[in-house]
């Protein structure tokens, strides 16, 4: 079976960028054509047009945009112990319904994903969802409880691509300090939950005039910006690969840009809600703008969007937390953190775009390109290369709406926000895993 | 006028013209409690529970007088005796209460938040009691109440509230309620206890205790609750009563006709002197008397007076 997307612009920063025909075949990329290319036919003596080739599905991607698989870094998949939040399938299948051929699932399941057993088992679930593909990340340390570092050399032979105690930071300094070092030897980057928790003291919402307003007890801006400051200084010690994650304050930003400046191997992540939304959306005690870190103030929102168009902030990606009603619908510091993201990150992202604060090119390269490269995959659109692709309709407007969300739950503060862009097709290794109902 | 609100959850939701309605009937309310036969039979046949969740004395007791001098029933439920302790969740106690049909729900928790949760859940009349940091707004009124009655007005007077603001949902009420009736609000505490842009809810904020005294018509002193921090907001109870303890020589610095307040309970000897609170400048037993008057008068505009027009 091959398939033929024809008619689409073809985008693969520092790579390819024009109108292209893209045959796949068993799974890979077969050949890259020129518009008016013939397709290559098993019989050499014969020169046919596309259409006429028996056992070719043609896919139509006029003014769509085909891109390398998008992947979203930072998810939660809640499988195993959460399924009833989502499953490995659930949430695969939402990434691929959002445009991503791959995710990052982070370790903060029960049990936590610290031996190489869960790795697997999350591997294989992932592989029998016959959906978006899954990378995991793995803990840092046993029980991410942040005394003893866990088996990380197992669980890179099983397939992690990262370590991260991502839910809670790794307190001791000492601790974080051995982790790097040790994690140097392997190869493997950390990826830090900056938070230093007895600044954020049972905070539920940022702390400024709208937490008073509300009489939400705050966590300040410093409660992230101090950890990445130690840990930064911590990466400069050790040489190790640190990348941040759910970045949302203006103070760390410009203490990743400066560290970068200084060359220092450190990378960042944000969100598109904290470029989206600030503190002041908080209305109401609704628990669907809680989350952790919370949503910030106008200008932190701004120096977001700064280290975006600068390079400072690397990628983009969700933090996909899935929360069941029950969890959310009760008093709001009580309320769980987090909100589900991958159905509407590259509409909301694409804002971006149409902005004009990013190219699509910069939101390729941070929605694909650079997670690629820190999770050590090679999508690039190239023959030969697995049939990774994401097809985006970057014109068709729609309002949110989380009924229509594949993942379990709905815990979204875009509901009913009007936005333009989504994904049309995704396909993994191939296999069209979603394509929208026209 | 006619009260058009179903709950009582804020003093930010009410306009100058409710808080002066309610103002004006909580007046009227006063009389009734003089008479040798403190009831009326305005809410006879009406049901009112007391749904609190959190240890309170006066609050409760005010609210369950006012209800009874109207002649209203009232039922109690405490924390510890309703169903929240064998794990259900606060809008499924709240919508089993509705069930029972009760005409108003009294409300205080720890939540910041929970009686507007509630109150989108159910249909009789909720007024918030006390949640967690954020609103008070009967005990505002009440303020208000005794300020006006001997002041006359609010409009224009000097309102120094001093103690711990960011645990404090009298003090958000109180600044909220006094800056929209036309007060001049300054406020002072140790800078760990002054929440993050507290200023845009009406107040300004002193430098020291005295610059925030200085010329006051009122002054308010909070509880500073011992039992709800550590040694990290302050030091000492010693070095706090000297830094920010109301005392004659402070009272001095204000206008000479300066009416002292305090919510209740006070740390003698810690935010105010006794001599202070024993002092004719102090209003603290008017306040309380004003506090059930107040709350029979928030009883009647939701579930007797003017929002029913046919219970008349």
């Amino acid at each position: 079976m091959q398939i033929l997307i024809k008619g689409a612009r073809v985008l693969d920063p520092g790579n390819l960028d024009g109108k292209k025909n893209i045959l796949v075949k068993d799974g890979v990329i077969e050949a890259i054509l020129d518009p008016g290319d013939p397709v290559p036919s098993d019989s050499p003596d014969v020169q046919v047009s596309d259409i006429q080739i028996p056992d070719i599905q043609i896919i139509d991607a006029s003014n769509m945009v085909v891109v390398p698989g998008l992947i979203d870094i930072h998810v939660h998949l809640r499988e195993p112990g959460h399924e009833y939040k989502e499953t490995i399938e659930s949430g695969l299948k939402a990434a691929a319904k959002g445009g991503f051929t791959a995710v990052c699932s982070m370790p903060n399941t029960i049990p936590v994903n610290d031996n190489s057993q869960v790795t697997s088992f999350i591997i294989n679930r992932g592989k029998a969802a016959r959906s978006a593909k899954v990378y995991p990340a793995g803990a840092i340390s046993q029980g991410s409880s942040g005394t003893s570092l866990a088996e990380i050399y197992d669980m890179q032979q099983a397939g992690i691509r990262a370590v991260t105690d991502d839910g809670l930071p790794v307190e001791n300094s000492q601790m974080m300090r051995r982790a790097l070092e040790y994690c140097k030897g392997l190869d493997m980057p950390i990826f830090v939950h900056a938070e230093d928790k007895s600044l954020t003291d049972g905070g539920s919402m940022n702390e400024g005039p709208s937490a008073t307003f509300w009489g939400i007890k705050g966590i300040p801006n410093a409660a992230e910006s101090a950890m990445v400051v130690r840990d930064i200084a911590l990466c400069e010690l050790t040489g190790a690969v640190v990348h941040f994650c759910h970045m949302s304050t203006a103070q760390s930003i410009e203490a990743i840009r400066q560290a970068k400046k200084r060359g220092a191997n450190v990378s960042c992540e944000t969100t598109p809600h904290y470029f989206t939304l600030t503190d002041e959306a908080v209305l109401d005690y609704d628990t669907n703008f809680k989350m952790n870190p919370p949503l910030r103030s106008e200008a932190d929102r701004r120096a977001i969007i700064e280290g975006l168009v600068d390079g400072t902030i690397d990628m983009i990606a969700t933090d996909h937390a899935p929360q069941d009603v029950d969890e959310k619908e009760v008093e709001f510091d009580k309320a769980a953190f987090g909100i589900v993201g991958l159905e509407t990150s590259l509409a909301l992202s694409l804002r971006l775009v149409q902005d004009g604060f990013l190219s699509l090119t910069d939101l390729v390269v941070k929605m694909s390109k650079q997670p690629a490269k820190m999770l050590k995959i090679d999508n690039d659109i190239k023959p030969g290369n697995p049939a990774d692709l994401t097809i985006i309709d970057p014109e068709i407007a729609y309002k949110i709406n989380p009924a229509t969300f594949i993942s379990k739950c709905k815990n979204t503060p875009f509901t009913g926000r009007q936005v333009r862009g989504a994904a049309f097709l995704t396909m993994v290794d191939g296999r069209i895993v979603y394509q929208k109902n026209q | 006028m006619r009260f058009e609100k179903k709950d009582i959850l804020d003093i930010m939701s009410l306009d100058t013209k409710e808080i002066t309605m309610i103002l004006d009937t909580a007046q009227g309310m006063k009389e009734i409690s003089e008479r040798p036969v403190k009831k009326v039979p305005t809410l006879r046949g009406k049901t009112i529970i007391l749904f609190f969740q959190e240890p309170s004395t006066r609050t409760k007791l005010s609210f369950e007088i006012a209800a009874k001098r109207l002649s209203a029933d009232t039922v109690s439920i405490a924390k510890s005796s309703s169903s929240i302790v064998k794990g259900e969740t606060l809008i499924d106690t709240a919508k089993n209460l509705e069930a029972m049909n009760p005409d108003v729900i009294v409300m205080r928790h720890s939540s910041s938040g929970a009686a507007h949760v509630i109150s989108k859940q159910v249909g009789c009349s909720v007024i918030n009691a006390g949640d967690g940091i954020h609103a008070h707004p009967s005990q505002a009124l009440l303020d208000m109440m005794s300020i006006r009655e001997k002041k006359g007005t609010l409009e224009g007077l000097n309102i120094s509230i001093v103690g711990d603001i960011s645990h404090s949902r009298v003090a958000r009420s109180d600044i909220i309620g006094f800056s929209k009736m036309g007060a001049n609000v300054t406020i002072c505490a140790p800078s760990t206890m002054i929440p993050m842009g507290i200023e845009a809810l009406g107040c300004k904020i002193a430098k020291n205790m005295d610059a925030c005294v200085e010329g006051a018509d009122v002054i308010i002193m909070l509880r500073i609750q011992r039992e709800r921090q550590g040694n990290i907001l302050f030091p000492s109870e010693r070095e706090y009563a000297s830094l920010y303890g109301l005392n004659p020589a402070r009272v001095k610095l204000a206008r000479k006709d300066v009416i002292v307040m305090h919510p209740g309970p006070m740390n003698r000897g810690v935010e105010i002197a006794s001599e202070v609170a024993a002092s004719d400048c102090s209003i603290i037993l008017d306040q309380v008397t004003n506090g059930v008057a107040l709350r029979m008068a928030l009883f009647y505009i939701v579930a007797g007076g003017s929002r029913h027009a046919d219970s008349d």
